[in-house]
């Protein structure tokens, strides 16, 4: 359990109640090392995106339970919730989610100044190779370019683990795989756990694992034994 | 029903709190213009129509005795189409249960019953029989006042002598729709009342058997009235024609009128304003909603529909809100309208009073709160419709703070990135931030400006009643007097200090500028009733020259040191030519103070005096006033206590009362205002603050984030407020104000106290509730829904 970034237990998700109940997660058992990338696979309502809503602390569960790192996540109070996803958690999403009156730099800082051990915002903005850019706003910024900042601040408080929803979803093939390759640069230099969310099936080969979805539950979970780098991805 | 009427529905049902807020603020600038407007016109109809089927006279000519074969000479003056003679009196009536005896008017009515001119409206009973001298006609007002009907008896001294009449009829009529005591501005029906009997017997009590002391003229339509004036005063002259006069010096003519322009002005003025602030609110929250709903817009040109239908669409929900709030204006307005009209009734002595709509309010309400709603919509519908249905449909490119964004980069070092934030996006949105903070600045103005009206009407009476004249009692004598018979008055116990006082009535003429009143003699060191400068400091009365009250002085066009003629309609009528010697606040009516005895060298009739302000001992008050009754020279007493409260009365219930309506209103036009201001911000920023609670920012500093640009906006409305309150609460003072009283304002400092206190409530209100709403926010479907 130690080794565990998380682990869930007869994880289920409902929305709405009676005839018009919509059952997002079925119960779901899983357990995620640390330090890995993993994919979460599969078609539009299938689940994974509740899943990684529930583990990024977003939303509840209905029932079951969810840890992360041996401390109960699905019995968290909304204060508790606000310190986790202050304190460990880093969000790229689809549509990156910028503050558009914040720069590059400040977007990043936006973060650091309430983290606990950040990286400089610069040091971030690097690592994800937008030195050059670091005082535009995001106006200013190309779509791949604006996810890098989002993939920056995400990863500028160093926190344990990254929750990804679609973050190529709204890039063209080329610019989706520079920011995949930063976030499996992240994974390989710090050690973070990477969730992502896609519909992109290639993009499984880049992760440590992958699971597929359907109908609310994990159809079946791939460990795989050589990995893609970014770069040998297509889609 | 088509998809489009639905999506309205829906969107509207979606909506409803803010489109409450919007049709709430239209409602209450409409309800505004439609209820004063419509008072006007119900006054200036009904004042007209009463005025006609009564045949008021066209001119009065008072005359100090002429005999009955004048009338065929005054007949026959070019332009006069009917003459009609009368006598009249002044009376004191005895009512059992008042120590001071109420003071009323006697008219003859004519011998044939039916008067061509003057007809008076019996309400009860029946008119006297000529055959019955002690018959009387009673006006309406005084006898509910004091429990009188037809069948009681009424003890009165007309004339020195003291008869037992017989109430036989009530009346009312166009002469006296608005009756106040002598010497008093504001009507108080319980003491002040009109007497209609016989003419022989008026003849008989006032000693004008085979004539008359007053001549009605109607005119005919071509009729030169100056110049029949001229004619009619030279013909009496020889009788002691006091000097005729047109129906637009008549007393109660001219308070009607006087308070119908009030009216009109305050309709002109305060109603539009609320109107423009409520129609500018309406353009920018349309304009701001409608961009919200690009998406929408640009997914509905995808499906085929053309740019006409949409906008057609988005028009029908801008109308929607904006005809509901309207309507709603209208029936309030029409509500308002007809409470108002009781309280004026209770004044104005109209056998009816109907409230009259007047359309051009109503049209002009819904006109521009549609025409602002449906500009704000169309303007930013223009910009969506530039747009391809993909552009529109795509997520708009994050806006560009890129330019403004440098603004302050030194100032923006010193704070954390929420602030920033804050910062940025106010500075980035000058034009649209400025129109939020003009807004909320205007609700502040109306509020403030109102609040400051209400000191204003206080500070007002508390000036009149304390620091103009502290008297407690006023005297006035049948006519002049004897100085030295005051001295009775001023020795009985009780009466601490008696000051002697003339009234004379005048003519003052500056140039073309007329104004029939009096000018009032009093010592110099007056120290009961008193001209006052700006400062609440008294001036001392002159021998050499007039002072004139500010109102009067405006009214005449004249400044201290000009010289003015006053023509004296007492006594050897004298005309006089004097300087301005200075310029009085007053606050109440038109006065022109001389010295007393300057005024007595004048007239050649020195030591004479018209009555007396009293202070007394007011434990004795009830015992003084009873004396006083019995004294032969006294015609009447007021007790300023009674006249302050029925001046009050009129301030609080009748014309003054809608400053507390337009106060409720300035207070929803603010509540509306940063309400929206609250909502809208919120709304554009909903993902923003989605993602910085995902960031793992508390709700607290996310709510920092939305309510610190409220906050900022509220701070810089304050004073812009201020300034514009002040501004405005001159413009409304200046409407309220009429000949008949001048309220005056200075800068009301607690009033934008106040005023700043309903906007941080309001702004504290709002925000608590945006921030309910944000903290119960979906995070995911905010992260989602892309802008």
């Amino acid at each position: 359990m130690t080794d565990a970034a998380f682990s869930t237990s007869g994880l289920t998700k409902t929305y709405g109640t009676g005839d018009a109940a919509v059952h997002a997660l079925r119960g779901v058992d899983l357990e995620i090392p640390e330090s890995e990338v993993v994919v979460l696979l599969g078609p539009s309502g299938s689940g994974k995106s509740t899943l990684l809503n529930i583990l990024g602390g977003l939303d509840r569960a209905s029932t079951g339970q969810a840890h992360y790192k041996g401390r109960e996540i699905t019995a968290m109070t909304d204060r508790q919730l606000t310190r986790y996803r202050r304190a460990h958690v880093g969000f790229v999403f689809q549509f990156y989610n910028l503050m558009p009156s914040l720069t590059a730099r400040e977007n990043v800082e936006l973060v650091t100044e309430i983290a606990t051990d950040p990286m400089a915002a610069e040091e971030a903005l690097h690592l994800v190779g937008l030195t050059e850019r670091i005082d535009h706003f995001p106006a200013q910024l190309s779509g791949g370019e604006q996810q890098r900042v989002a993939i920056a601040r995400a990863v500028a408080k160093q926190p344990q683990v990254l929750f990804c929803d679609e973050p190529t979803g709204a890039l063209d093939s080329a610019t989706g795989r520079a920011v995949l390759k930063v976030l499996t640069d992240v994974n390989a230099k710090l050690g973070t756990t990477v969730l992502i969310v896609t519909h992109a099936a290639a993009t499984a080969d880049l992760a440590h694992r992958v699971l597929h979805f359907a109908d609310g539950r994990i159809r079946d979970t791939i460990t795989n034994t050589t990995r893609k780098s970014a770069a040998e991805i297509h889609w | 029903m088509s998809p489009l009427t639905h999506k309205l529905l829906r969107d509207l049902w979606r909506m409803k709190g803010q489109a409450i807020a919007i049709g709430l603020v239209i409602a209450m600038g409409v309800m505004l213009q439609v209820m004063m407007s419509g008072l006007v016109t119900t006054l200036e109809s009904t004042r007209d129509a009463y005025y006609d089927r009564y045949r008021l006279t066209d001119v009065f000519a008072p005359v100090a005795r002429a005999p009955s074969h004048m009338m065929p000479p005054l007949s026959e003056i070019n332009g006069v189409a009917r003459v009609q003679s009368r006598v009249v009196g002044a009376a004191l009536v005895d009512i059992p249960d008042r120590a001071a005896p109420v003071q009323a008017r006697a008219v003859s009515l004519p011998e044939n019953g039916t008067a061509a001119l003057n007809a008076t409206f019996l309400s009860a009973g029946r008119m006297p029989d000529p055959a019955r001298p002690d018959e009387i006609l009673l006006v309406e007002g005084f006898a509910k006042a004091h429990g009188l009907a037809p069948g009681d008896t009424l003890l009165a001294t007309l004339n020195g002598t003291r008869r037992a009449l017989q109430v036989v009829g009530l009346a009312q009529s166009p002469e006296f729709l608005y009756i106040a005591a002598p010497g008093e501005m504001v009507p108080d029906d319980s003491r002040f009342g009109v007497i209609w009997m016989g003419r022989d017997a008026m003849a008989a009590l006032f000693d004008m058997g085979g004539a008359f002391n007053e001549a009605l003229f109607a005119l005919t339509r071509a009729a030169d009235k100056q110049v029949v004036l001229a004619e009619i005063d030279r013909i009496l002259d020889p009788w002691g024609g006091r000097g005729a006069y047109g129906i637009e010096d008549q007393y109660s003519n001219q308070f009607v009128t006087e308070e119908i322009n009030g009216l009109r002005s305050t309709a002109n003025t305060v109603p539009p304003l609320f109107l423009a602030v409520a129609a500018f609110l309406l353009y920018i929250v349309i304009g701001r909603m409608v961009q919200s709903e690009r998406e929408e817009i640009g997914l509905l040109k995808a499906f085929g529909y053309s740019n006409a239908e949409v906008g057609a669409h988005y028009l029908k929900l801008v109308l929607v809100i904006a005809a509901g709030g309207a309507i709603l204006g209208c029936l309030l307005g029409i509500a308002g309208g007809r409470a108002m009209v009781q309280l004026y009734l209770q004044y104005f002595k109209f056998p009816f009073l109907l409230f009259r709509l007047d359309p051009a309010s109503f049209a002009i309400g819904v006109t521009a709160s549609i025409l602002a709603a449906s500009g704000g919509g169309l303007l930013v519908l223009r910009r969506v419709f530039a747009l391809t249905p993909a552009d529109a449909m795509h997520p708009p490119a994050p806006a560009d703070y890129s330019r403004s964004g440098r603004i302050g980069q030194s100032i923006a070092r010193l704070l954390d990135q929420p602030s920033r934030m804050v910062l940025r996006r106010i500075t980035r949105q000058p034009l649209r931030m400025g129109g939020a903070m003009i807004g909320i600045a205007c609700g502040m103005a109306l509020s403030g400006s109102m609040l400051s009206t209400f000191i204003a009407f206080e500070d007002t009476l508390d000036t009149t009643f304390t620091v103009v004249d502290r008297s407690d009692l006023t005297i006035s004598f049948a006519g002049p007097i004897e100085r030295g018979a005051l001295h009775e008055i001023a020795t009985r116990d009780g009466v601490w200090q008696a000051e002697p006082v003339r009234f004379v009535p005048a003519i003052l003429r500056n140039g073309r500028h007329t104004h029939r009143g009096s000018i009032q003699g009093q010592p110099t060191d007056a120290r009961l009733s008193r001209a006052i400068d700006s400062d609440k400091q008294a001036i001392p009365m002159r021998e050499d020259g007039l002072i004139l009250s500010t109102t009067l002085a405006a009214k005449l066009d004249i400044r201290a040191g000009d010289r003015i003629t006053v023509e004296v309609r007492d006594g050897r009528r004298p005309t006089l030519e004097l300087p301005v010697a200075a310029i009085a606040d007053s606050f109440f009516g038109t006065p022109a103070f001389i010295e007393l005895d300057a005024l007595n060298r004048a007239l050649k009739e020195p030591g004479r005096v018209t009555g007396a302000y009293l202070r007394i001992d007011p434990g004795k008050r009830d015992e003084i006033t009873e004396w006083l009754k019995g004294l032969p020279m006294v015609a009447g007493v007021t007790i300023k206590a009674e006249a302050e409260s029925a001046f009050r009365k009129v301030m609080n219930e009748g014309a003054g009362s809608s400053r507390y309506v337009m106060g409720v209103l300035a207070f929803v036009i603010t509540y509306g205002i940063v309400y929206n201001a609250a909502r809208i911000a919120h709304a554009e920023r909903a993902r923003d603050l989605a993602s910085l609670r995902v960031l793992g920012f508390s709700k607290g500093e996310t709510a920092f984030v939305l309510l610190g640009e409220l906050a900022v906006i509220t701070l810089v409305a304050l004073p812009i407020g201020t300034l514009l309150g002040h501004g405005l609460s001159q413009l409304i003072m200046a409407a309220y104000s009429t000949d008949i009283y001048t309220i005056t304002l200075g800068f009301e400092p607690s009033a934008y106290g106040n005023a700043a206190l309903v906007v941080l409530s309001a702004a504290l209100i709002s925000g608590l509730l945006v921030k309910r709403d944000l903290d119960r926010a979906d995070l995911i479907s905010a992260l989602k829904t892309r802008e």
